[in-house]
């Protein structure tokens, strides 16, 4: 068989796609807080699961069964929240104090418009003139404490809601450009796996809660499951900008254009090298481009996974996107479409004789 | 045993690729033991003995990993960047040598220092594999390396990379050795984990796995006996140490106990120890499941995290000593 | 009836740092004796409490936790008779200089905590806090005394003894968290002479400060359908005037944040306003602190609530609380659990 006859029968992600992903960057899902992105997710799901369940902390679990007995137990996870802001405290006239909730750079903040609630009521963090500023108070990034979100003059909101950068989803070019592509990414290929479910596994896709602040939705989600393997899908940081100097860039953790970004180590999982295997020799056969995303710090929900019950034999695969965890991030259409059609056709391919050798 | 010590620290197992100490194991232990098991995460489980009325499933962990690097970025001129797998200080790096687990042999470079006084950070270190492009660079990105350094024997005093914790890798084959054949009332499961190195991912999985109503795990302790070194009792030399508290983990004071009585009773000498930073699989086994009872048998260790780290022999043979005496009796949590 | 007040005097009169909690646990258990139906104590310590429901089997159950360790120190090296030590959970060191203490070694013995003058310590130190590896415990005996009668691993807790203020408050160490376990026992108190149709799993948990070990762990065998907190928080004073902080003696505080299910907070907070007991929401952006952070990711997942007393001087020998908040956290607990329909777990969604 032709391998390029075989990856040009996999599916492509269109307009509806598109326009799934750009519903769920629109929406709003901090952290404890992700019943927004849970509705579009229940909506989309439910017509082509076998089993939909919320659970005690809000993660979504979906099971769809394969067609063939005795099948392994695949599972897919993508978090559902983004960092954002809760409000923990009011001030007169529309002023509210926050707090951040995941990792936030505080030099993020200043001068960005918000979304507060679950109306979107529209805010902006600003800062003190320019004019009123001393030289070495601008030689120090603006603290946290002396930030307000503004709702205007008669804005009313509670305190304990949760806001984030008010950004609108958009393509430019080749560019898909929005806040929380991390991960609504992942929340997207899980769906669109879904709709077109590989037949050979049992496909249990579970949308997590609580990622940005400790892995903590996946893991009961995981113990919940005891699946036979399990791949995070997420996003990672693309920082392949130019260094300061001109010299060759050799941080770059991940390229845009390069393809789906395969873990090999980050500060939460050594991948299972089983897994690395059999993902970049299914790229390398099908002519998928990917990468391998460069050893180093961060976390996806694999962290949690692969320590449940007895281990799960874990990797995670991330669409890039560059400026992750501000009001925007800029991933590549075709990225995306790479990645689902690798795990589309890894999870095809996979079967016990892989799992047979020991680790 | 010295001979078994050798092997197994010049053997490389980077944390996640502990394969070849794993082959290793079995082959040392033999027919010492016939139920062998491979855990999800690579941690090997080997099974012995029934649990009897009197007694009870006994977990021992001693972790196969070892501290080493793994390549980030190939340059074009074939230098290797790299990252660190658990706890390598770059102090320890300039100069050194690796090997990686596909037999690669490099030796560490670094930029040219900011000043003559001042340290490499990790992103400033290279590894120099002899290559001179991109393109015949053997390495790719994600390789695992791990130190490369000889055994020495000192007499009493053994140095090597990966002490921590092939030592007590060592220590448990020989107490499984000691004990073939002779009566015990327990199922002791000789847990050889993976992964300890980055956060005792292995021995997680293994205690909820194995289940265990006891654990205890085997592994290197700081020291306080060298000039000007930290404050702590801990010496080499002194016996194998009862570990009270670690910085994840509180002992359980029983178990504390029962490890004290049996040594003063056995006339084998132990020391009391408390370390303030670092930990042990044990801190996993006490959090598994609904919760187990917990300690740590630790060998005193000099510059672990170094690839010249020294125990004292008589240590190692008074662990084994110690922990077939007990592992040989019925055990009382009291 | 407990005799709420004594009961507390005496917990904070006792040791039982964390991972060592026995002394205290002995005490709770004679005093939840005759509350429960049956009590056990977990593999880690904690001490189980059950009382049964009166719905038909099986049974929902609901587990309240509130932990009994403290927080304290430990000897790490004797030199000359005089005790070199680490902490146990979060000790400020400069909190400590002066403090009278109890070292429990062969036997127990008093002690004080001391700061070694300046000559003595690295140069320059002027009069910067001493870090705590430079600071000792005498215990007035003889070195060859000490010797003989303290190990490393020995521990030292606090001797500061429990201190009554006016306006009914009540200082001592250790408030922290043994006056959420005195609201539990006020709960169960309450229900003894209440039907309730649910399980309650009063636990004494331990190693919170450390390990949260005892949060991790209990719930495993047990699975209850809810978990609830008890902990204690941050009480506006000298110190803290922001909006961290809720009023001393103006009531619970109710947790709200990702350890916290949404509708039980919710109902929690309906209630306490039926009930007229004041209440504050306490934002938790993040982690909320407490045992909750371990009870929620028990296995396949727990709903979980975080009820939370006011208290002054958090993690000093001499913290401060209002015992009237105690009282209304165990009544806010016990009415909830009266009120628990056999299938109210069917009304902890999420609302979406």
């Amino acid at each position: 068989m032709n391998p390029k006859t075989n990856s040009q029968q996999a599916p492509v992600l269109g307009a509806e796609a598109i326009a799934l992903l750009e519903r769920l960057s629109n929406a709003v899902a901090v952290s404890g807080d992700e019943g927004e992105v849970r509705a579009i997710v229940l909506e989309q799901v439910k017509p082509h699961a076998d089993e939909v369940k919320v659970d005690a902390l809000g993660n979504v679990l979906v099971t769809r069964k394969a067609k063939t007995k005795d099948a392994l137990r695949i599972m897919l996870a993508a978090h559902m929240d983004e960092i954002g802001f809760m409000l923990v405290d009011e001030e007169e006239g529309g002023l509210y104090r926050f707090a951040t909730v995941g990792g936030i750079d505080v030099r993020q903040l200043v001068g960005k418009p918000v979304w507060v609630g679950k109306q979107h009521q529209a805010g902006i963090i600003g800062a003190r003139p320019i004019h009123l500023t001393k030289r070495d108070e601008r030689e120090h990034s603006i603290p946290l404490d002396q930030l307000r979100i503004d709702l205007g003059l008669n804005g009313k909101a509670k305190v304990g809601d949760r806001a984030t950068f008010a950004t609108t989803f958009r393509q430019s070019g080749p560019s898909l450009v929005g806040k929380a592509l991390d991960n609504r990414f992942g929340v997207a290929t899980l769906i669109e796996l879904l709709k077109q479910a590989p037949q050979n596994v049992d496909l249990l896709l579970a949308f997590t809660v609580q990622e940005e602040v400790g892995l903590r939705g996946v893991r009961v989600a995981a113990y919940a499951f005891a699946p036979d393997a399990a791949i995070a899908v997420d996003s990672t940081p693309a920082a392949d900008l130019p260094m300061w100097d001109g010299s060759e860039n050799s941080k770059f953790n991940c390229r845009l254009d390069g393809g789906p970004a395969i873990y090999v180590a980050d500060s939460g999982t050594l991948s299972d090298p089983r897994l690395i295997r059999h993902l970049s020799q299914t790229g390398d056969e099908l002519g998928i481009p990917y990468q391998f995303r460069q050893p180093g710090g961060g976390g996806t929900d694999a962290g949690a996974i692969h320590k449940t019950r007895s281990g799960v034999p874990s990797i995670s695969v991330s669409v890039p996107g560059r400026y992750a965890h501000s009001a925007v991030l800029i991933g590549r259409l075709a990225d995306w479409q790479n990645t689902f059609n690798l795990l589309h056709a890894g999870i095809s391919r996979m079967n016990r004789v892989l799992f047979e050798q020991p680790r | 045993m010295k001979a078994l010590i050798q092997k197994l620290v010049e053997s490389i197992g980077p944390s996640g690729y502990e394969s070849n100490v794993r082959e290793l194991i079995k082959t040392e232990i033999g027919d010492a033991a016939s139920n062998f098991q491979v855990d999800p995460l690579g941690s090997l489980l080997v099974r012995t003995g029934k649990k009897t009325a009197a007694g009870m499933r006994v977990m021992l962990s001693a972790h196969m990993d070892e501290i080493g690097v793994i390549a980030t970025h190939i340059d074009e001129n074939g230098f290797v960047r790299l990252t660190t797998v658990g706890g390598v200080s770059p102090r320890t790096c300039y100069g050194g040598r690796v090997i990686f687990v596909s037999g690669v042999h490099g030796v560490i470079g670094g930029d040219r220092p900011d000043s003559p006084t001042s340290m490499h950070s990790i992103e400033q270190l290279f590894i120099d594999v002899g290559a001179t492009s991109r393109e015949n660079c053997p390495v790719k990105v994600g390789d695992f390396a791990a130190f490369d350094r000889p055994f020495l024997d000192l007499g009493d005093r053994l140095v090597a990379k990966s002490m921590d914790d092939r030592i007590a890798v060592a220590i448990l084959v020989e107490t499984l050795r000691a004990l073939k054949g002779k009566e015990t009332p327990h199922e002791l499961v000789f847990v050889f984990s993976t992964q300890e190195e980055v956060g005792l991912r292995g021995a997680t999985a293994a205690a909820y796995g194995v289940d265990p109503d006891l654990g205890l795990s085997v592994d290197v302790t700081g020291v306080g006996d060298t000039p000007k070194g930290a404050k702590m009792e801990v010496g080499l030399g002194k016996g194998p140490a009862v570990k009270v508290r670690d910085g994840r983990m509180l002992a359980d004071p029983r178990i504390v106990r029962w490890m004290v009585d049996t040594a003063e009773k056995a006339q084998l000498p132990y020391q009391l120890e408390v370390l303030e930073a670092g930990t042990t699989d044990a801190a996993a086994i006490q959090l598994a499941r609904a919760g187990v009872p917990a300690g740590c048998m630790s060998i005193p260790c000099r510059y672990i995290h170094s690839p010249s780290e020294m125990v004292d022999y008589n240590d190692v043979t008074n662990c084994v000593r110690l922990l077939v005496e007990l592992l040989s009796h019925p055990i009382e949590l009291k | 009836m407990t005799d709420l007040s004594a009961f507390l005097k005496e917990l904070l009169s006792l040791p039982g740092l964390s991972g060592y909690e026995g002394p205290v646990r002995e005490v709770i258990a004679r005093t939840w004796q005759p509350l429960v139906d049956e009590l056990s104590t977990s593999r880690l310590g904690c001490l189980h409490g059950l009382r049964r429901g009166s719905g038909s089997e099986p049974r929902p159950r609901i587990l309240l936790s509130a932990h009994m360790d403290a927080i304290g120190l430990m000897v790490t090296q004797i030199q000359d008779g005089f005790l070199r030590f680490t902490e146990i959970g979060g000790v400020d060191p400069r909190i400590l200089p002066g403090q009278q203490v109890t070292v429990h070694g062969r036997r127990e013995i008093p002690g004080v905590v001391v700061q070694p003058p300046e000559r003595l310590l690295p140069p320059g130190h002027g009069d910067q806090p001493v870090a705590m590896e430079y600071l000792f415990v005498d215990t007035g005996l003889l070195p060859e005394e000490v010797q003989q009668l303290v190990r490393t691993g020995d521990l030292i807790s606090f001797a500061t003894l429990p201190l009554e203020l006016s306006g009914e408050t009540l200082a001592g160490h250790s408030l922290d968290n043994r006056a959420s376990v005195a609201a539990v026992t006020a709960c169960l108190d309450e229900l003894a002479n209440t039907r309730h149709a649910w399980d309650v799993w009063a636990v004494a948990s331990v190693q919170e400060e450390e390990t949260l070990g005892g949060a991790i762990t209990s719930p495993f065998d047990i699975r209850p359908d809810i978990a609830v907190a008890i902990d204690v928080t941050f009480a506006k004073g000298p110190g803290v005037s922001d909006y961290r902080g809720a009023p001393l003696g103006k009531g619970p505080t109710l947790g709200w944040g990702p350890n916290i299910h949404p509708a039980l907070y919710k109902a929690f907070k309906e209630l306490a306003d039926q009930l007229d007991i004041p209440n504050s929401m306490e934002t938790m952006p993040h982690m909320s602190g407490t045992d909750a952070m371990g009870l929620q990711i028990v296995a396949e997942g727990i709903p979980t609530m975080v009820i939370s007393i006011p208290l002054r001087y958090m993690h000093t020998p001499v913290e401060l609380i209002a015992m009237k908040d105690v009282t209304r956290v165990g009544h806010l607990m016990a009415e909830y659990i009266a009120r628990l329909e056999p299938d109210f777990i069917d009304h902890i969604r999420w609302d979406d």
